[in-house]
């Protein structure tokens, strides 16, 4: 059996307008301003009809436009390695400091992709990072929190 | 007026102040250049440095800053389909495509001689309609702005979609549902952070933007590695293409120029309105006025498609001062960072400052001007190299662009929840987009969703809770009527193909 992906994210959507209506229901607003003509869940309150109202539509009305999608063609294992690698970037940048880890991230993120020029790669992370650093601190004056390099007597 | 005109003129063409255009042009479009970094961000960084100037020379700088973060936000529009700020998304839908088509230093000077002639025909507006143009924004309700935004984001969802309006719709709502979490402006409720402190501000343009745009645009080209399609499209990027833009595409302009001009001035001179309506009204606009044939051609590369948003866009920036300086209303969120630094300079604007600092108000219109030259003189030269960034490979690219992504997100908040929401979304966003789910109409209801809930406010607040508001009003009748008219003819339409299918 063909299921219609489109009606599928249509149903999701219904759902979650559904979930975020009620939770809009659920904002707690202050006494004195329950019943005013406005208040903090009003708007909520509306966008949660409007989403069920249009996922609602495309469920029902017919789909012209079916788009189908060739998964086999589809690069799933490196998209997947590359979403991983960001995550683990954000979860050390904090820790670690963002030289380090956005050079890592960078060069690791090189190799998955298929590169193997090792200059270019090494170039195009560490020193490009190390510049690019340069330009938000040291010129612009963005602050950049570097424990890496503040152990080790770089980065003041 | 001509007295005006002398004292801007004397202010505005001293040595010190010509420096700054050029300055404040030159980084705006390096830092608007870079997603993640537009001109609020450009701005903001500015603002303490214009402490040490008298308050027309440091807004002067500001306003160089603006010009030249717009038009580099156009370039990564054009480049990498990533803008990094909402007026130019609308700059993305034909010039990615004509970039994918080995066009993009065409592209680029189109951008550029649009931008141009949009900021200097608006300048030449503002200068002859500033006063009558504060009557005609202080005319427009509450009411009226709510139907504004209503028009706004249907049209948006009627043109983006390329017959898919429902799902443009879905998104518009998303964004909306977007835009209401954190705190509630008015009360300071909490809404929707599910008692995550790190939602309670809500979630910043930025990482929305950086998440649909940017990164969900890597992981797509990724994804799509195989598939023949995108694989002709990658050979093709390598190729730069020439500059020159031809005959045929400069007739076309001449027409596209002065009526998105106009529209994006009107737009841009409505308190809140500003370049991202503007320039999805104008390519909206446009779409519906060419010929069939040309129609075809908007969403694949569109000489009136890339050249009708750009305008629209600078001419709503020189548009987006005039409440600014004769209401004390930000036209713009980016205007409204100018505001607090003319504050700052112990400059109240309002319809006074013609009287009280008349070489502020008219130096800054005349700057505009210098600016538009400089800008041109900068960038056209240098096009060749900017569009050098689409030579580097994809394999060294799309890490690239996620790097700038979330590095944008992390010099903003130096928190890692904001990393990990990016890639939520984005993850959501790329899937989306394998099913044609459109993104603009996300973004555009996003940066709409607290004004528009805003002027709902005052407007059932003012009618005490009646919804009578939306047809007391002639205007504001007038506008929703052609939004109806919008949705019907949409959802007609759909099911009127299914029927004749």
């Amino acid at each position: 059996m063909n299921i219609n992906t489109t009606k599928v994210i249509s149903l999701l959507f219904f759902i979650f307008s559904a979930f975020y209506l009620y939770t809009a229901y659920q904002i707690q607003v202050f006494a004195f301003d329950e019943n005013a003509p406005f208040n903090a869940r009003t708007f909520p309150i509306y966008l949660g009809y409007a989403g069920l109202f249009f996922s609602g539509l495309k469920l029902i009305l017919p789909d012209p436009n079916t788009i189908k999608v060739q998964h086999k063609t589809l690069e799933y294992k490196k998209t997947v390695i590359l979403i991983i690698i960001a995550i683990i970037y954000g979860a050390t940048i904090l820790k670690v400091g963002y030289f380090l880890t956005t050079s890592l991230f960078l060069f690791s993120s090189y190799y998955f992709l298929g590169e193997r020029r090792w200059v270019l790669m090494f170039l195009l992370s560490f020193p490009f990072v190390a510049a690019f650093m340069y330009l938000l601190h040291g010129v612009l004056d963005i602050y950049l929190r570097d424990p890496f390099l503040k152990s080790i007597g770089v980065m003041g | 007026m001509i007295e005006g005109i002398l004292i801007g003129l004397t202010t505005a063409l001293t040595l010190q102040n010509i420096l700054m255009v050029m300055l404040g042009c030159f980084f705006g479009t390096i830092i608007g250049m870079l997603p993640g970094l537009g001109p609020m961000t450009a701005i903001a960084l500015m603002i303490p440095i214009t402490y040490g100037f008298d308050p027309a020379t440091g807004l002067i700088l500001m306003a160089g800053v603006y010009y030249g973060a717009v038009f580099g936000g156009s370039t990564s529009s054009i480049l990498l389909n990533a803008p990094g700020v909402p007026g130019t998304v609308a700059t993305s839908f034909d010039g990615y495509p004509m970039a994918q088509q080995g066009k993009a230093g065409k592209a680029l000077a189109i951008a550029a001689w649009s931008s141009f002639a949009g900021g200097t025909l608006s300048a030449i507006y503002l200068l002859f309609m500033a006063p009558s143009l504060s009557k005609v924004s202080l005319s427009f309700r509450s009411p009226d702005y709510f139907a504004l935004m209503i028009l706004g984001l249907t049209a948006i969802a009627a043109f983006s979609s390329k017959g898919q309006f429902l799902k443009a719709m879905m998104m518009v709502v998303i964004g909306l549902m977007l835009a209401s979490v954190g705190q509630d402006s008015l009360s300071d409720i909490t809404r929707f952070t599910f008692n995550n402190m790190n939602l309670t501000d809500g979630i910043s343009f930025v990482l929305v933007v950086m998440a649909t745009f940017a990164m969900s645009e890597a992981l797509t080209i990724i994804l799509k590695r195989n598939d023949p399609t995108s694989a002709a499209k990658q050979v093709s990027l390598t190729e730069l293409g020439s500059i020159k833009i031809n005959k045929e595409e400069r007739t076309k302009m001449y027409k596209t120029i002065p009526r998105s001009s106009v529209i994006g001035f009107l737009i841009g001179v409505l308190p809140g309105a500003g370049a991202t309506i503007a320039s999805f009204l104008a390519y909206g606009m446009e779409r519906n006025i060419v010929t069939d044939e040309e129609k075809e051609k908007f969403g694949k590369g569109s000489v009136n498609g890339l050249s009708a948003p750009e305008t629209a866009n600078n001419a709503a920036c020189s548009g987006s001062f005039v409440p600014m300086l004769t209401l004390g209303i930000p036209g713009s969120g980016t205007t409204a960072v100018m505001l607090g630094a003319l504050l700052g300079f112990g400059v109240q604007p309002g319809p006074r400052l013609y009287m009280t600092n008349p070489e502020i108000f008219w130096s800054i219109i005349m700057s505009m001007y210098i600016g538009m030259v400089i800008l041109l003189i900068l960038n056209l030269p240098l096009i060749p190299y900017i569009a050098r960034i689409l030579a580097v490979p994809k394999n060294y690219l799309i890490p690239l662009i996620l790097f700038f992504s979330i590095t944008g997100i992390y010099v903003m908040s130096f928190n890692n929840f904001d990393i990990y929401l990016m890639i939520g979304i984005a993850v959501v966003a790329t899937f989306m987009r394998l099913y044609d789910f459109p993104m603009p109409p996300l973004i555009l209801a996003f940066v709409l969703g607290g004004l528009m809930e805003e002027n709902l406010r005052r407007s059932l607040l003012l009618s005490n809770g009646s919804w009578e508001f939306l047809w007391d009003r002639t205007l504001t009748a007038c506008i929703l009527l052609t939004t109806i008219l919008i949705v019907v003819w949409h959802i007609y339409k759909t099911m009127f193909k299914k029927t004749k299918g």
